[in-house]
């Protein structure tokens, strides 16, 4: 199935959860925030919340800044 | 009172009161050099999306979080609600409360919306965040933001990234007499001067980014403004002489020959 990931479309496998898509990203070890639809997922969901074709996922991290 | 005791913001004890960004810099290196030799032990980071090609270097690899409290910031936001939606971006990537609350209001000169950044500071005040807003150098904006629970008020001295220096020391000096909680002074700095005299004022702290990064030495610039902030900082508990008109002879008359 298709998602939006940080604005790009992305193929991942169905019934992928958070926890696997940052895997996948290999982006489990670092410090992010992820946001479903609009709505901030906290951590200790990453193992439940299932991605449905279509979401759009935004995964943010700390970047240089002022 | 200000600029007497430890600097405490939120329960945070900082021995530095020099602030310094992470932006701008010409390699992240530099960056980490400059950071070092600044003696700051809180850096702002922003909150953006993640690069999703791992075998970049990121930010994070050259910051010691041992070391350095990160403070996020909200810039590029230009709503209340933006701003409460970054601030809780940053609060899940980096598990603490801090935010540097900004909410722009032109793309110009980079004003603060204060409308918007009042609003934003109550969401988030109720909500469990140490809000550091960044405001103009209006002390009754600073006291609706005290009022409303922020843990610092961070006036301007100038336009971010202008490097015109403290613009209005008259109403710094007011907002500190206003204000009880920490007064930093973010933005506007282009040089060591600024700083201390932002601190000779009796500021809390002084945040600063473009005028480290900027500079034709980053980590020369960095020791400089530590040196800044701290020689301000004494000048300020030394207590200035007051100006006067004419000269008051340093050398006594007595005992000259006649």
């Amino acid at each position: 199935m298709e998602i939006t990931l940080n604005g790009k479309l992305r193929e991942v496998t169905v019934n992928t959860t958070v926890t696997r898509l940052l895997e996948e990203l290999k982006l489990h070890q670092l410090r992010v925030a992820v946001q479903v639809n609009l709505d901030i997922i906290k951590r200790d969901r990453y193992e439940t919340v299932e991605l449905k074709p279509g979401d759009k996922v935004e995964v943010l991290t700390f970047m240089a800044g002022g | 009172m200000h600029g007497h005791g430890p600097l405490k913001i939120g329960g945070i004890e900082l021995h530095s009161r020099l602030i310094v960004g992470t932006g701008k810099y010409p390699d992240f290196p530099t960056m980490q050099k400059a950071l070092e030799a600044s003696g700051t032990d809180m850096v702002t980071v922003a909150v953006r999306r993640v690069n999703l090609d791992r075998t970049q270097e990121s930010l994070l690899d050259y910051i010691d979080l041992k070391r350095y409290t990160l403070l996020p910031n909200t810039a590029g936001c230009y709503s209340a609600d933006e701003a409460v939606k970054y601030s809780r971006l940053a609060r899940e990537v980096g598990m603490s409360n801090l935010v540097k609350l900004e909410v722009i209001g032109d793309q110009r000169t980079l004003f603060p919306d204060n409308e918007e950044l009042l609003k934003a500071t109550k969401i988030l005040v109720k909500d469990g965040f140490i809000v550091m807003p960044y405001t103009n150098d209006d002390p009754i904006m600073a006291k609706k933001l005290e009022d409303a629970g922020a843990a610092a008020v961070m006036p301007l001295g100038a336009p971010i990234g202008s490097g015109l220096g403290i613009r209005n020391p008259h109403n710094i000096a007011i907002i500190l007499q206003m204000i009880q909680v920490p007064i930093i002074v973010d933005a506007g700095v282009g040089t060591a001067s600024d700083a201390a005299i932002a601190m000779e004022l009796g500021a809390d702290g002084v945040l600063m980014n473009t005028a480290i990064a900027g500079a034709k030495d980053p980590v020369k610039m960095a020791e400089a403004m530590r040196k800044a902030v701290e020689a301000g900082h004494l000048a300020y508990l030394a207590g200035r002489i007051p100006k006067k008109s004419y000269a008051s002879a340093s050398t006594t008359m007595e005992g000259m020959i006649e």
